[in-house]
């Protein structure tokens, strides 16, 4: 099978050599959708984005006019835009390749959508591991201001824009829109109550928009191609390019764009190139660590918003990852659960605590030592953690332990019958799972790392 | 009915594990450090110095290799913060050391996407050919080996954060060249960041 024919529009460019620069992205229409925007007022921008039928690629796909529009104009505070870059969700780097190989269209976004919504300055954060690509996108943003686009008046107009980048520093949290306004504040990345919104409170108590970097790279392309355009290009109410990461165990890992009216399958087999040879498909992650496990035969939702949710998951953040029948799913969870007790922000008890306890049992039955009470445990536990916390970081965490444990329970119970791991591969440690010891985790202890 | 389950706690569970920050030489930011500072500082509105204090902080890291108490009392008295909201910052985030650490901090991603392609047995591997235990810094001071979680580069998998750069698609048996390679050449030992790669061979 071959990929379906399909103009990429974002990642068109991302492989040629000086495809990153100011020079390479004029001579492709650059800037021209930010000109059309300062032609139009920030209602019919806001308009146009609405009419695009856009929605926030960050994971939630809330439409992203919509929060432009409640952004409080009428508050004498000044506005902000955040971008949010901090790319943390396991599976996804979509942000990544965008801000590296293509800066320019993330830079333009902002600026349209400072116009938009009244903002004279955009904080970009972005995770501090990406590093290199801070560099390259600080020097996307200097070539701007030089050129007119940021800056005082910008391209001649009363408006004013700046753009800044902020450098995170390994805070998976950082990425809830609130906890990434503490953070930006200068305060640990723990996430603020809601409402207020940050549309209405946000950035130093001012009106706020957050938005995802593949949102706002998509917002130029609206100006300059039409929102009918934008809404054509893929299933109702699921319009536009859409980024997809594939990874785990496929042939060719990587960022693929397709409209969303493709299919999960297409992307795992034909894009991808399915599992590698002599191993069979066994599941798949549609939307980062943090969604609901698909079954193989599953796989022939269309991956978008709505396909994936009716399916019995969410698209989330568009991170695939591909699992093959050499992963034990005990295994699985408790490396996923791992993640969420070191990243928990420790805000609210139920995750500090619950996913505490949730990494320990998994880990006691993934080296043999559990008992089939520890099952009833996990649910009971999952079940205090979920929706009884301030940001959806509860919700995500407990997903992988409900999802392997509803799918996939007959591997938790041979576990425990054998006293073992029913399939270790050799792809995994030779030393039990946590044996190398406990590191401390964020917040609790000084140290870090 | 006993409110909680019965659970196998460590021994250690409720006793923390923290640890005062050392606190290290008297600090102030060399002349070129305190000009970057006072660049960073001036893109936030001046009642809100406080947002600078992670870049604060990496300038510190950049100048020293760690963040001292004393570091952090400086930090403080620059943006009007208390010692003590400093060190609720450094101690939350984890790319902040507060112990010397090696000339490379190897981070190894074991999130999902790079443990089911071998990251487990990088770690494995690395251990082995230092000596040394996850979060430990060789005796020589050369090499610190930190786990850390999703690095955002799953389509490479394994990664290996190498202080600031990046090595992908690190496969365990390949884990021996790259120590000696750091050792003799550095950072440049390093595969990099591979959409640069991959558009710099567009060319050839």
């Amino acid at each position: 099978m071959t990929p379906p024919a399909f103009e990429p529009v974002l990642t068109r460019h991302v492989r040629e050599p000086d495809g990153f620069t100011l020079d390479a992205y004029l001579r492709r229409e650059g800037y021209v959708g930010l000109k059309k925007a300062l032609a139009l007022s920030p209602d019919q921008v806001i308009d146009l984005v609405k009419a695009s039928g856009l929605r926030g690629r960050g994971g939630a796909g809330f439409p992203t006019g919509m929060k432009w529009q409640f952004v409080d104009k009428k508050s004498p505070n000044p506005k902000y835009l955040a971008c949010n870059a901090d790319e943390s969700e396991p599976g996804t780097f979509k942000d990544h390749l965008l801000m590296e190989r293509n800066p320019h269209l993330v830079i333009e976004g902002c600026a349209i959508a400072c116009w938009a919504i009244g903002a004279k300055v955009a904080y970009v954060y972005i995770r501090g591991e990406f590093f290199h690509v801070q560099h390259v996108f600080e020097r996307a943003i200097e070539e701007a201001y030089a050129r007119g686009f940021l800056g005082k008046n910008v391209l001649g107009s009363p408006f004013d824009c700046e753009v800044f980048v902020h450098r995170g520093a390994g805070a998976y949290e950082a990425g809830e829109e609130t906890a990434l306004l503490e953070s930006l504040e200068g305060k640990r990345a723990q996430p603020r109550n809601k409402p207020p919104f940050p549309a209405v409170v946000g950035l130093y108590n001012c009106p706020t928009a957050v938005n995802n970097v593949e949102t706002l790279a998509n917002v130029p392309l609206i100006l300059t191609r039409g929102a009918d355009w934008f809404a054509a290009s893929g299933p109702d109410r699921n319009g536009g390019p859409k980024l997809y990461c594939v990874s785990g165990h496929v042939k060719r890992p990587g960022v693929y764009e397709a409209p969303m009216s493709v299919t999960l399958r297409e992307l795992v087999e034909s894009y991808a190139g399915g599992v590698p040879d002599g191993r069979t498909l066994k599941a798949v992650i549609p939307g980062g660590s943090s969604v609901p496990i698909l079954l193989p035969d599953q796989l022939d939702a269309e991956a978008s918003f709505d396909g994936v949710q009716k399916a019995g998951s969410l698209l989330g953040s568009a991170g695939i990852v591909v699992l093959d029948d050499s992963t034990c799913m005990v295994w699985l969870a408790e490396n996923l659960l791992h993640f969420y007790r070191h990243e928990s922000c420790g805000k609210c008890t139920p995750c500090r605590e619950g996913t505490d306890w949730l990494h320990k049992i998994l880990r006691k039955i993934e080296r043999g030592d559990g008992q089939m009470s520890d099952l009833d445990l996990l649910s009971s536990i999952s079940g205090n953690v979920a929706g009884k916390t301030l940001c959806a970081f509860g919700d995500a965490a407990v997903t992988p332990v409900l999802t392997t444990l509803k799918h996939f329970r007959h591997e938790y119970e041979a576990h425990i019958r054998e006293g073992r791991c029913t399939l270790p591969a050799p792809w995994r440690g030779r030393r039990p799972a946590g044996a190398h010891g406990m590191p401390p985790r964020a917040g609790l202890a000084a140290g870090g790392a | 009915m006993s409110f909680h389950p019965p659970m196998a706690y460590g021994a250690t569970f409720h006793r923390s594990t923290r640890t005062l920050a050392e606190a290290g030489e008297p600090f102030a930011y060399t002349p070129e450090q305190r000009a970057s500072f006072d660049r960073i500082v001036a893109r936030y509105p001046a009642e809100h110095r406080r947002s600078a204090v992670l870049p604060a902080l990496y300038l510190v890291q950049a100048q020293q290799g760690y963040v001292t108490a004393n570091a952090m009392r400086y930090v403080a008295a620059l943006l009007g913060m208390t010692a003590a909201d400093v060190e609720d910052v450094v101690s939350y985030y984890t790319m902040f050391h507060t112990r010397p650490v090696g000339t490379f901090v190897l981070s190894v991603c074991r999130t999902l996407s790079c443990a089911l392609n071998g990251a487990e047995r990088v770690t494995e591997e690395i251990c082995a050919a230092l000596g040394l235990k996850p979060g430990e810094t060789d005796p020589t001071g050369t090499f610190t080996l930190v786990e850390v979680e999703c690095l955002g580069a799953c389509d490479r998998a394994p990664v290996v954060m190498v202080n600031d750069a990046w090595q992908e698609c690190l496969k365990p048996e390949e884990v021996s060249r790259l120590i000696d390679g750091l050792r003799t050449r550095g950072e440049a030992a390093l595969s990099g960041c591979h959409h640069a790669i991959e558009a710099r061979g567009a060319t050839r």
